[in-house]
């Protein structure tokens, strides 16, 4: 069993929440992980990005081969294209409708969603619309999170457990939120 | 044993405490900042009173840190490479000094630039001082290798250099811990003239240091890293040092490679550790991330022996850090490049958060150069540096921690009027006081304006020394009470700010303006604990 997963976003939208989670999640299921994330100058509303390796094997590289991920997790549309160099042929992109404009040159949102749609297998979720109906926006990221587990190799339970243990300081309120939005995007997607 | 999720920093950290460390010093840096803030969360450094706050600068720590394991207890120190420039001066003396409890210090590279304005390699330092260096290839090694640079450290009395690089500083993985070690008593040294440099002193003890370095190469406990793979194509063999084992071994997957590899991890090495692959290969291929140190060291300047390839002849690109794919392609193997990016993907570089102060700060500044010719900011590394993009483009320098005040100095010595420094309140006191009091000696023409967010915002808001001191520190430096000028850089207050620059820029001496807001995340953080 082998995940590649690469994490695409903007500063700020909650990727290495993500991350933090499926690595919780698979420390659980004891497979081997990598995560490797980029700080600095990107959390300023830049791109950001993180590489995520789950494996039952050991792991060597902390970054992806291009062409070898089997997942492109982004909550951003714009930013999901910016990883396909990554993206395997038979490799799925999971993305969040909304954009994030803060550039002066962010392209027609419509030019963008073709282009995802070309590639072979894509999920396109309204991540905002649905985190906003499971109590807030900001939960967005687990939306995503949940469209995209269907792909993971982790039981879907485990990512329930580590939703409790990274948001379980914040109290019972944040970890229903985050739970219902990890569900809203699971039933986007299907089983 | 514990096992723990951990990035390279923090597997450094955790390792430092579980190996009995008594203090932690550092200044903010990407990609080192997570070790001290590692330290600084962790209950287990709290229960045993470690020290662990943050220094004005990277030789501010890197003295103290020296002072701590002259009183004989276990310290360390960290910074990224570019800080290592910083505390160069008592890094490279460290060594001549020599230590009593372990020090290790601590550099972190940034292959690429990433968040750098260079990506030196911090390997040269070791050979520059004298000392070993580490390398680890990934985070459990970085663990286990912090507990031998320790006793390393002890057994020859010198300071050890802990090399990593942002991958690995920034990369999680799980860590198996060890047993914790106590911590050192205070014990001096037993020769007290060990740290006094006098020049009779010194002679003796760089003599000793360059005989120790040579028996370095011999020791176990280096070499015991440092290890060799035979294969059966013995065509061409491959070295790796540090995370460049990872990219190659990537290349293979689960199979093995079938030619000799070295891994090299920690340095000096002895010639026999390289001579078990030379002997054996008609050719070598050296993969290094960061500069060709080995590769050059193999070569010689007459490049006569074996066939050696690496970055000097381009078989590895020159500069940037590796991947897969870049040695993939150095192996002569077929590599997948990928989709391209489509077209209709745009830069997305960072910005100014919304709401930060810094963004009001340069509108002013912007508007008050209006009259003037461009080219008279000289800038400094920070969250400011990033008013060099659009739409802004106010500032014409970056160069290194403090530069903007003593390069705007300069600037007006060879006539340049107004000559301005923008620099934020932690670079102030971590390099911008001294030149400030150049610029009050001197009485030069310069306008310093400090954008004052009372944090370390680019690393990601640590404690900065200068909350609270900068009106105190100016004027003791000698700034007049009339051009020190207060400001709260908000639209609102934009044409009173632009007013005030104006006069200032004008002033035919030293003035300074604090520009004082809180950084907008800090404060937005404050209030959600609240």
């Amino acid at each position: 069993m082998k995940n590649d997963i690469i994490l695409a976003g903007v500063g700020g939208q909650g990727i290495l929440s993500i991350a933090a989670i499926i690595g919780l999640a698979a420390v659980e299921c004891d497979l081997a992980l990598k995560q490797s994330e980029v700080h600095g100058m990107s959390q300023r509303g830049g791109d950001v990005q993180s590489h995520l390796r789950l494996s039952d094997k050991e792991i060597s590289s902390d970054l992806i081969s291009y062409g070898k991920a089997d997942l492109i997790i982004s909550v951003e549309p714009m930013e999901s294209l910016r990883y396909l160099p990554w993206l395997s042929d038979n490799g799925w992109l999971i993305t969040n409708s909304t954009p994030f404009l803060n550039i002066p040159d962010y392209p027609q949102i419509e030019e963008v969603i073709s282009e995802i749609r070309k590639v072979r297998n894509n999920v396109i979720i309204d991540a905002d619309s649905l985190a906003k109906e499971a109590g807030s926006v900001k939960a967005g990221n687990m939306v995503i999170l949940g469209a995209a587990s269907p792909f993971i190799d982790i039981p879907y339970s485990n990512l329930e457990n580590a939703i409790r243990k990274h948001f379980g300081r914040k109290g019972e309120d944040i970890v229903e939120l985050n739970l219902k939005a990890l569900k809203a995007g699971r039933n986007f997607t299907g089983k | 044993m514990q096992k723990l999720l951990l990035l390279g920093d923090e597997a450094i950290a955790q390792a430092a405490l579980d190996a009995g460390l008594s203090g932690m010093y550092a200044y903010p840096g990407t990609p080192s900042t997570e070790i001290m803030e590692y330290i600084q969360a962790s209950l287990q450094a709290a229960k045993k009173n470690v020290h662990r706050e943050w220094s004005s600068n990277e030789k501010t720590a890197m003295e103290a840190a020296l002072g701590m394991s002259y009183a004989g207890k276990r310290a360390m120190v960290a910074m990224k490479h570019v800080g290592l420039n910083v505390a160069a001066d008592g890094f490279i003396n460290s060594a001549i000094t020599g230590v009593n409890g372990g020090l290790i210090v601590v550099a972190a590279d940034d292959p690429s630039m990433h968040s750098s304005q260079n990506e030196q390699d911090s390997r040269f330092y070791g050979k520059f001082a004298f000392v070993p260096v580490y390398e680890p290839s990934n985070q459990q090694e970085a663990y286990d290798m912090v507990f031998e640079a320790f006793d390393l450290s002890e057994k020859f009395k010198v300071p050890v250099l802990f090399r990593i690089t942002t991958r690995l500083a920034h990369s999680r993985s799980a860590v198996t811990r060890s047993e914790i070690l106590q911590e050192k008593p205070l014990i001096l040294p037993s020769d007290l003239r060990q740290f006094v440099l006098l020049p009779a002193i010194a002679r003796k003890r760089y003599k000793a240091l360059l005989s120790t370095y040579e028996s370095l190469q011999y020791d176990n406990r280096i070499s015991k890293f440092n290890s060799f793979t035979d294969g059966v194509n013995r065509q061409k063999g491959v070295i790796t040092c540090g995370i460049a084992y990872n990219y190659l071994m990537e290349n293979f997957n689960e199979r093995k490679p079938d030619f000799p590899v070295l891994k090299i991890v920690a340095y000096p090495f002895s010639k026999d550790t390289i001579k078990d692959i030379t002997d054996r290969c008609e050719e070598i291929l050296v993969l290094e991330e960061g500069y060709p140190i080995v590769e050059e060291a193999l070569r010689g300047i007459l490049d006569a022996g074996i066939k050696i390839s690496g970055r000097l002849d381009e078989t590895v690109p020159r500069d940037g850090e590796l991947n897969p794919a870049i040695v993939g392609k150095a192996l002569g193997l077929a590599t997948v490049i990928g989709k391209p990016v489509p077209a209709v993907v745009k830069m997305r570089p960072p910005s100014f958060c919304a709401g930060c102060g810094h963004a009001d700060m340069f509108n002013a500044i912007n508007e008050a150069l209006k009259d003037y010719t461009p080219g008279r900011v000289f800038s400094d590394i920070g969250c400011y540096t990033l008013a060099a993009l659009p739409p802004y483009n106010s500032i014409n320098s970056c160069v290194d921690m403090g530069a903007s005040v003593t390069m705007a100095i300069g600037a007006s010595d060879a006539g340049l009027f107004p000559s301005i420094a923008v620099i934020g309140d932690s670079t102030f006191t971590h390099s911008g006081m001294t030149g400030l009091l150049d610029a009050v000696v001197k009485n030069s023409p310069i306008t310093l304006i400090i954008g004052d967010n009372s944090t370390t915002g680019m690393t990601g808001g640590q404690q900065s020394q200068a909350t609270g001191r900068l009106e105190n520190i100016c004027l003791g430096i000698g700034v007049s009470r009339e051009h020190l000028r207060i400001m709260t850089p908000l639209r609102k207050n934009h044409e009173e700010n632009v007013r005030i620059m104006k006069e200032e820029f004008e002033y035919r001496g030293p003035s300074v303006i604090i520009a004082a807001r809180e950084c907008i995340q800090t404060a937005t953080r404050k209030k959600r604990s609240k």
